[in-house]
């Protein structure tokens, strides 16, 4: 879909060949800080923004390369803007029927949008009469309507309340899917990114560092800095010796020649027992779990603990290592 | 597929933020652009025609410097006394517990509608004897003070009363603070208006005019009346050029310095100063202001209404006047409105240097003063198209020229309220540029568009300088006929045309600036 795409501003290259392969009907998450790169991206797929090198195809169709840069209007890509932007001036159904030709408008397209995002009642309503998330949801109904070969997302669920957000995001993931549509997100916030895509680009300064589906992003992480972005981690520096790393939490099996390098550990991966050598520092309540900083000959380590077996800090415990680490060679 | 060349290929070809404008667009911005600048560039190349020894001959005249001694004292005196009136004034109704302030801000504001040759009209009617200095001095006084008041009144009401509390609490008495921090603060502001009045002075033809005051204006109109040979015209106009468009410059900046400081922050409304013993004294100050801005013009435009009535009102004149002020101010409004807006979207859309080249061309009417624009498209009109010498095309072209800037500055502003985004929405559902500017964008701007056509309709039935150069023969608008019987002397007659106007000028304003500010 995208390949090896170079842009940027003047005099400040922004994206430095960009490799990006979607299979129909997925939904990708492209997930980065703000200044990767994944604005300019998504611009740049949409039509709005010129590419220097590289090309991007959709469905077989190149829409820029070299030579080639078919405008906005004639590349069939949907667009769901951060907030929404709906046409203040025009009823729901008209923002919805906004891409679609006269006779498509009077037929039943419209309406099927709408109970596609479940708001088939709201036709007759104007933009300003809908809550925050209802407009999104039109926003993206107005997106699929004529039948686009691919739907961006630019942070869509941002400027919602933390509440309100994980319930539209489900909506809109059901929609997508219900409409077979393919789809790319942009967004910087990890915990969407997982829960919501079907594969995951991280991208950072500008290159794609790995692609594969959530589960695979979180627990084999391409690299350290990957790692520590998609959710809370342990980094130990350790040295290698036959197969074997030492450790505070013991010598851990690593798979790997002898050597310097890092070790990254999730916080669920260790367990808390009562009782032992490390002292609890730290006991940071989260409602669902509560994270344990504990304290292990000098080293400080985050783990995760259930509601009902949370220590008070001060108490001594013991630490015990589940499932397989990472280990990554300096 | 293409191997990525790196970065250096990037730089070789530099890719913009947004793409370029449209090349139709900018083509007639260009166009827009080019035709605010023929005036000028006409008139500069038919005062050098007559060789530089020529100009510098009639430059060097005794009466050049006449007219440019009258013009300075007139500027500066005028000037100087809007800034002490119109500081005073703003401090009395921010900063005091004046009585009544609200509604003398309201009335004080009202002058600025009455165009300044019908304030010179009501005074010369009444007291002949003011023609020359004082009369031109006064009136220009009284229709300018609001450009002060206003941003000053506007800086004071906006900037925290923080400052004098602490200059109060470190020893200094609130004569002292007066002096030295609040007034010190809205010192930009009142520079930058100060600047603008001086500039609205030098520009002025009608009450000078009345007041057979012989400024730059007037006399760069009798020279083009009085002679065959118009070098000399076409001379002092480019010095009057000249001389605005430092006023300008100067005026631009001192506004840019103001503009960093008001508004920063959230005002606290400061503790209002007592006047104490000083109320009668206040009080008679605004009610003496607002009797001369207002109270004369109002009186003796009915005194002098009656007068005529009792004669008998020339009503098909009066009804000929109104109907061709309605055609030429509709027909230039919309002519103004039409080539403002490629200049407006692309300003409110596009950056780069050509971009601001057009938007700085188009503000051109706004340094020029309408007598050298008139005299400008005189010359245009007689050596290259004879076809439209006093015709109507001419004179709407004229109009379009001196009002572009209140056009192109509302076009602007709507478009820009318009988000991009959903431009770009539009775009990514099918429509083409236009299209997506047609559906989404113009919708909303088209009020803010609307309302500065109506400005510039306004603006355009009060205008007089260039409709009295440029005016099709027969076309006697309302300013026209003001204008011809007070210089005739015949006052009855002049009235009933002053009350039209007025009522044309003052009544859209206030719905204007009441719809502008819902």
């Amino acid at each position: 879909m995208v390949s090896g795409v170079h842009a940027g501003h003047p005099g400040v290259p922004v994206l430095h060949g960009v490799d990006l392969e979607l299979p129909p009907g997925a939904l990708l998450a492209v997930l980065g800080e703000s200044g990767s790169g994944k604005t300019t991206l998504l611009r740049c797929v949409a039509g709005f923004h010129p590419v220097a090198a590289g090309e991007i195809r959709l469905g077989g169709r190149i829409v820029a390369g070299p030579g080639v840069d078919v405008p906005p209007e004639r590349r069939r890509v949907g667009l769901v803007p951060q907030d929404g932007s709906l046409f203040a001036h025009l009823s729901v159904a008209g923002n919805v029927g906004f891409g679609l030709d006269r006779a498509a408008r009077r037929g039943t397209r419209v309406q099927e949008m709408l109970e596609l995002v479940g708001l088939a009642e709201l036709g007759d309503r104007m933009p300003a009469e809908l809550s925050g998330g209802q407009q999104q949801r039109v926003a993206l109904a107005r997106a699929l309507a004529p039948d686009p070969a691919l739907v961006l997302l630019d942070e869509p669920f941002s400027a919602l309340d933390a509440g309100l957000r994980a319930e539209v995001r489900e909506q809109v993931r059901a929609a997508l899917h219900t409409a077979g549509a393919t789809a790319v997100l942009v967004t910087h916030d990890q915990q969407e990114a997982l829960g919501v895509a079907d594969l995951v680009a991280v991208l950072r300064e500008g290159r794609v560092i790995q692609v594969a589906p959530p589960r695979e992003v979180y627990g084999a992480p391409a690299d350290v800095g990957v790692g520590t972005f998609v959710g809370e981690a342990v980094v130990l520096p350790v040295a290698v010796r036959d197969g074997c790393a030492a450790t505070v939490l013991g010598p851990l099996p690593v798979a790997a020649p002898d050597g310097p390098g890092r070790v990254l550990i999730r916080p669920e991966q260790v367990r808390l027992r009562p009782g032992g050598s490390a002292r609890v520092r730290e006991v940071i309540f989260h409602g669902h779990d509560a994270t344990v900083v504990v304290e292990l000959g000098g080293t400080a380590l985050r783990c995760r603990t259930s509601n009902t077996e949370t220590p008070e800090p001060g108490d001594q415990a013991s630490l015990e290592l589940r499932g397989p680490v990472r280990f990554y060679p300096d | 597929m293409t191997a990525p060349p790196g970065p250096v290929r990037t730089q070789q070809a530099p890719s913009p933020a947004r793409r370029g404008a449209p090349r139709a667009l900018l083509a007639a911005a260009v166009a827009t652009g080019a035709l605010a600048c023929v005036p000028l560039v006409y008139l500069a190349v038919r005062a050098l025609e007559a060789g530089p020894g020529t100009v510098v001959e009639i430059l060097a005249r005794p009466r050049t410097a006449e007219l440019l001694a009258r013009s300075a004292l007139l500027g500066g005196s005028v000037t100087a006394a809007c800034l002490v009136l119109g500081c005073g004034l703003a401090w009395l109704l921010t900063r005091t517990d004046l009585p009544g302030r609200r509604v003398w801000a309201a009335v004080l504001a009202l002058p600025l509608a009455v165009p300044s040759y019908v304030a010179g009209f009501t005074w010369i009617a009444e007291w002949p004897g003011l023609a020359g200095f004082p009369g031109a001095f006064l009136v220009l006084t009284l229709v300018s003070y609001p450009y002060v008041l206003l941003p000053v009144a506007a800086a004071l009401l906006a900037s925290d009363g923080g400052l004098e509390e602490v200059a109060r609490s470190l020893g200094r008495g609130p004569g002292r603070v007066l002096l030295t921090v609040t007034l010190r603060r809205v010192r930009p502001t009142a520079a930058a208006a100060g600047l603008l009045v001086a500039l609205y002075v030098l520009s002025d033809f009608g009450a000078v005019s009345l007041m057979r005051y012989e400024t730059f204006t007037l006399g760069i109109f009798t020279s083009y009346r009085a002679t065959f040979d118009r070098t000399p015209a076409a001379v002092l106009g480019c010095a009057l050029v000249a001389l605005a468009a430092v006023l300008t410059w100067a005026e631009h900046r001192a506004r840019g310095r103001a503009g960093g400081w008001i508004g920063r922050g959230t005002p606290r409304p400061p503790v209002p100063a007592r006047l104490g013993g000083f109320r009668p004294l206040a009080l008679l100050t605004v009610a003496a202001v607002a009797v001369a801005a207002l109270g004369v013009p109002a009186v003796s435009l009915v005194r002098w209404t009656l007068a005529g009535t009792s004669a008998g009102i020339d009503w098909a004149g009066l009804g000929g006047a109104a109907v061709a002020t309605l055609q030429v101010a509709g027909l230039g409004a919309v002519l103004t409105t039409v080539l403002a807006m490629p200049v407006g979207v692309l300003a409110a859309r596009y950056r780069g240097r050509t971009v601001t080249a057009v938007e700085t061309a188009a503000y051109a009417g706004h340094a020029l003063p309408g007598v050298t624009i008139g005299l400008a498209l005189v010359f245009v009109g007689i050596r290259l198209v004879p076809a439209v010498y006093q015709e109507l095309p001419l004179l709407l072209v004229g109009y379009a020229v001196l009002f572009l800037p209140l056009a192109v500055g509302a076009v602007r502003t709507a478009v820009a309220a318009a988000p991009v985004g959903h431009e770009e929405v539009a775009r990514s559902l099918g429509c083409g540029r236009t299209a997506a500017f047609a559906r989404v964008t113009l919708p909303r701007a088209l009020p803010g568009i609307a309302a500065g056509a109506a400005l510039v309709f306004l603006t355009v039935a009060k205008e007089l300088p260039v409709t009295l150069m440029l005016r099709p023969t027969g076309t006697d608008t309302l300013a026209v006929q003001l204008w011809s019987h007070t210089g005739a002397g015949a006052f009855a007659a002049a009235a009933p045309y002053a009350v039209v106007l007025v009522v044309v000028a003052a009544v859209p304003s206030v719905l204007l600036d009441r719809a502008a500010h819902r």
